[in-house]
């Protein structure tokens, strides 16, 4: 997928560091409804995220069984019925990201299920024609667990002979590298499309079925590709159990907000959406590989389910900022939001931020549109030379910009003030030491 | 090069005690891993937290830290835009060779030689470049290009005594060049080793104002303190100096971060425009190899675009807070006194007024102990290589914030422009020519005292 090097480990919890929350004097706002209790706020907001991850789970169920039967009976059609599955896993897992950045419980658990970008020559056999055989970055490049039953690390040999849960947690992020992502969404999306190899040209992934045959095997070592699959289906819902579980009533997430803080917690809400917003979506997953115009920069990049994945991200923040979701059996969650705090305060700010979610929405449509009709697949959309495909990025991008910004007027208007711990050797030449 | 006799009374004991070969991807091992300081720490640098939450700038500062992070290959690829690497280079990527964004050390976790260490290449009297390798080795190249060789290093160890009878060995690297591509070097050509320094505070450095580092410049000691930093001009008229480097080459961070585009990774910048990045008309196979510049992106290997995002990510970076120092204040702020008595303050000048970031209205007073000019640091620092006209034993004053990352828990480090110096006493103990009192008044400090001044340094 892609050989960038995140040498900056941790960069989701370290470049966005420790939040600092400052309460200033509140400017007199021109209150406009009765501002809900905070800590009915925070309760909605837990209630959504326990919901969403319900869902997620149960979508990853889905999932799991067309594996199960893919493993079972390795035909193209129940190939082609697990990658659905896996499409059709997605939505309800990007619709939770809008809680990343705000819960640190959230963001320590986030890297076992979505990470990306991934060197998916660590897991199995790739293109060396355009993969390439070695990175200086990484020692553990084409590793092919799945073709090795003896790993080297470092100065270890691993027993690889049986692929099973507890040896893919043991690779995940081996040799402190992020881009060894031996689990999670992205890795299963890999086994189940393979390498997609056709640039910013039309196509995805185009694994056969017959690399899951153990009778017929393409590619080698089907069976331990079977048990490599089969294992990092099971680790994706026992993980997402665990994102799962900080939300129920005893959980870390839920009782942290309902006995900390209460400011702090609102705090939070916004800061995940405005970091979602800008840094992760319109900067890394989105502007990067627009300026590249590189396919490898693509977030769903074997599957060409991006658009869909970025198209959720945004709906999820509509939900967390309204306070409202609809599960998938229909069923309503819905109770007092950041929304109403912020109308509350400030009729104005939040007219900003519910048009600039608006704005960000149609843009995302027209992205979604754009790739299901077929007409251009997001990594097409990217390639240079597309004037008109980069807009309808571009777009995105703007959009989540100004989305951004929305959302710091909210923290202002709320009278939070945002700030990242400081640096002391810049700031201050006394301060250490004294 | 042969190692000559150090200065201050070192005598030179053990040749060649270790051997670490670089380049062409030959796996480069020691034995001896107390040799040079392993990192412990993996460190990381954040966005200066001065700089608010503009969305914009941040999500640029995101995709800036990914082009640094960013593994280049060489054109002809899939990519057009991002595509170019070399044909002679010396890394993949800007964190290849400052991981995390820290300074490099000599050597990796797992023993063999990193490639944050390169060989500089000129001439003795003006630092010309080599006719053939130009102004540095490059250990790799593209397919179907010869890297233009490797390079070995062997230390040479010397022993210093202290005032209280301490004995500290010191290490003396001395490289030699080896499988040369195209032929010897040329008779005139001296070299040099340089370690990647660390790329936090090179935006508020570079914004302290041209007048306040001339100011402070006394290259014939008119004052009569024995310092005589000078300013590192560029042209004759005066007009640009340079900052940036352990030889203050580079006038602006732009101009340094697209230099290690150019000589290190051989990608051609709006600055630097050529596509076959630093090989001399002589290397043929090197000069025909394929560019990586596309017309539609400004014919240029790393367009204008991506480096504004970059320098943006180079020019925000600080270190995060931390580690916590292990002395205690009292200790620390002894330390600092002790610093300021050797007058050591008289270069590592230590703080400034600034307004920082552009558009800023704000003064900021930041702490980078560095006065930013060049001083002659006697025989045991200099080199035969004269790199830029900049005599072989002068160096620039590297700044000294950020210590307290570069030294690991057990006060191991690679420090100096060549990783030498394993500690902070070693380095202290190198410094001469002007530096000479200063050293001289650590050495003949007491045990404790010098333990405060380390203390004081470990917690910048």
């Amino acid at each position: 997928m892609t050989t960038r090097q995140m040498m900056f480990a941790g960069q989701k919890k370290f470049t966005r560091p420790a939040i600092l929350i400052a309460f200033g004097v509140v400017a007199a706002g021109c209150a406009t409804a009765k501002a809900p209790d905070t800590t009915a706020v925070l309760t909605t907001y837990a209630d959504v995220a326990e919901a969403m991850f319900g869902d997620a789970i149960s979508t990853a169920g889905n999932l799991q069984v067309a594996i199960d039967k893919f493993i079972a009976q390795p035909t193209d059609a129940n190939l082609k019925a697990a990658r659905q599955a896996w499409i059709d896993s997605r939505p309800s897992y990007m619709r939770t990201e809008g809680f990343r950045f705000g819960n640190p419980e959230v963001d320590d658990l986030e890297g076992l299920v979505n990470a990306w970008p991934l060197d998916e020559g660590l897991i199995d056999y790739v293109d060396t024609s355009s993969y390439g055989t070695t990175s200086d970055a990484n020692p553990f490049y084409t590793l092919n667990v799945i073709a090795n039953k003896e790993l080297q690390i470092g100065a270890d040999k691993v027993d690889a002979t049986v692929i099973d849960k507890k040896l893919l947690q043991s690779l995940q992020e081996v040799g402190e590298n992020e881009a060894n992502v031996a689990i999670g969404y992205h890795a299963i999306e890999f086994l189940l499309w393979g390498q997609d190899l056709n640039g910013t040209g039309p196509g995805a992934g185009n694994r056969p079925a017959s690399d899951y045959d153990t009778a017929n095997c393409t590619n080698g070592n089907c069976d331990r590709r079977a048990a490599y699959l089969k294992a990092a289906t099971e680790l994706l819902i026992d993980d997402l159990g665990t994102m799962h579980g900080i939300w129920a009533s005893d959980g870390a997430a839920r009782q942290r907000l309902l006995k900390g803080d209460a400011k702090e917690g609102i705090a939070g809400i916004l800061t995940g959406l405005g970091s979602l917003s800008y840094g992760e979506l319109a900067g890394e997953r989105t502007k990067l590989g627009l300026m590249l115009h590189d396919p490898e920069e693509e977030h769903d990049c074997f599957s060409d389910n991006t658009h869909n994945s970025h198209y959720y991200d945004q709906v999820g923040m509509v939900d967390i900022y309204n306070g409202t979701y609809t599960r998938l059996d229909g069923t309503v969650v819905s109770g007092p939001s950041v929304k109403d705090l912020v109308a509350a305060k400030d009729k104005a700010v939040n007219d900003r931020v519910v048009a600039a979610l608006a704005t960000t929405s149609k843009a995302m449509q027209v992205l979604k549109d754009e790739a299901d009709s077929g007409k251009q697949a997001y990594d097409q959309m990217i390639g240079a030379d597309n004037a008109a495909g980069n807009k309808i990025v571009q777009d995105v991008v703007d959009g989540l910009v100004g989305q951004a910004h929305a959302v710091e007027a909210a923290v202002a208007a709320l009278g939070l003030k945002i700030t990242v711990e400081g640096s002391d050797s810049l700031d201050n030449p006394s301060a250490v030491g004294q | 090069m042969s190692p000559k006799r150090l200065a201050l009374g070192l005598a030179l004991l053990l040749p060649a005690a270790a051997v670490f070969l670089i380049g062409n991807s030959l796996p480069a091992r020691t034995d001896d891993t107390t040799q040079i300081h392993k990192r412990n720490h993996d460190i990381k640098v954040i966005r200066d937290p001065a700089l608010g939450e503009d969305a914009v700038a941040r999500m640029e500062n995101v995709i800036g830290q990914s082009i640094f992070e960013r593994i280049w290959v060489s054109a002809p690829s899939s990519t057009e835009a991002a595509d170019g690497l070399g044909p002679m280079f010396n890394a993949r990527s800007c964190v290849a060779c400052h991981p995390g964004g820290a300074r490099g050390s000599v050597l990796n976790k797992d023993g063999t030689m990193s490639p944050s260490l390169l060989v500089r290449f000129g001439r003795n009297d003006d630092g010309a470049a080599d006719p053939i390798y130009g102004h540095q080795l490059q250990t790799d190249a593209a397919s179907g290009v010869p890297a233009e060789g490797r390079f070995t290093v062997t230390y040479a160890k010397a022993a210093t005594k202290l005032a209280d009878g301490t004995v500290v060995e010191l290490q003396r690297p001395v490289a030699e060049v080896a499988n040369l591509a195209d032929g010897p070097l040329d008779a005139a050509t001296r070299i040099g080793l340089r370690l990647a320094p660390a790329i936090h505070g090179i935006g508020p450095l570079d914004s302290i104002p041209g007048e306040t580092i001339i100011a402070a410049a006394d290259p014939d000691d008119h004052d009569g303190d024995g310092i005589s930093g000078r300013v590192s001009w560029l042209d004759a008229e005066h007009k640009t100096f340079g900052r940036f480097g352990w030889k203050a080459q580079q006038p602006t961070m732009e101009a340094q971060n697209a230099h290690a585009f150019l000589a290190d990774m051989g990608l051609s910048t709006p600055l630097f425009h050529d596509a076959y990045g630093e090989c001399t008309a002589l290397q043929t196979a090197c000069r025909s190899a394929p560019s990586g510049a596309s017309s539609q992106f400004e014919a240029l290997e790393v367009s204008s675009m991506l480096m504004k995002v970059l320098d943006r990510f180079v020019g925000e970076a600080v270190l995060p807070n931390g580690p916590k120092p292990r002395a205690t204040t009292d200790e620390i702020n002894q330390g600092r006194n002790i610093f300021a008595a050797a007058g050591c303050l008289s270069c590592h000048k230590d703080s400034y007024d600034i307004v920082w970031p552009a558009g800023s209205t704000k003064t900021r007073r930041i702490s980078p102990y560095t006065d930013l000019l060049l001083h002659d640091m006697g025989d045991g620092l200099a080199e035969e290589l004269n790199e830029g006209g900049v005599k072989g034993a002068e160096w620039r004053t590297p700044p000294l914030w950020g210590l307290r990352w570069a030294v690991d828990d057990q006060g191991h480090a690679s420090l100096l422009h060549d990783g030498r110096a394993r500690n902070l006493l070693e380095a202290i103990l190198w410094h001469g020519g002007e530096a000479l009192p200063a050293r001289d008044h650590v050495a003949s400090l007491s045990a404790a005292d010098r333990q405060a001044l380390i203390s004081f340094l470990s917690s910048l």
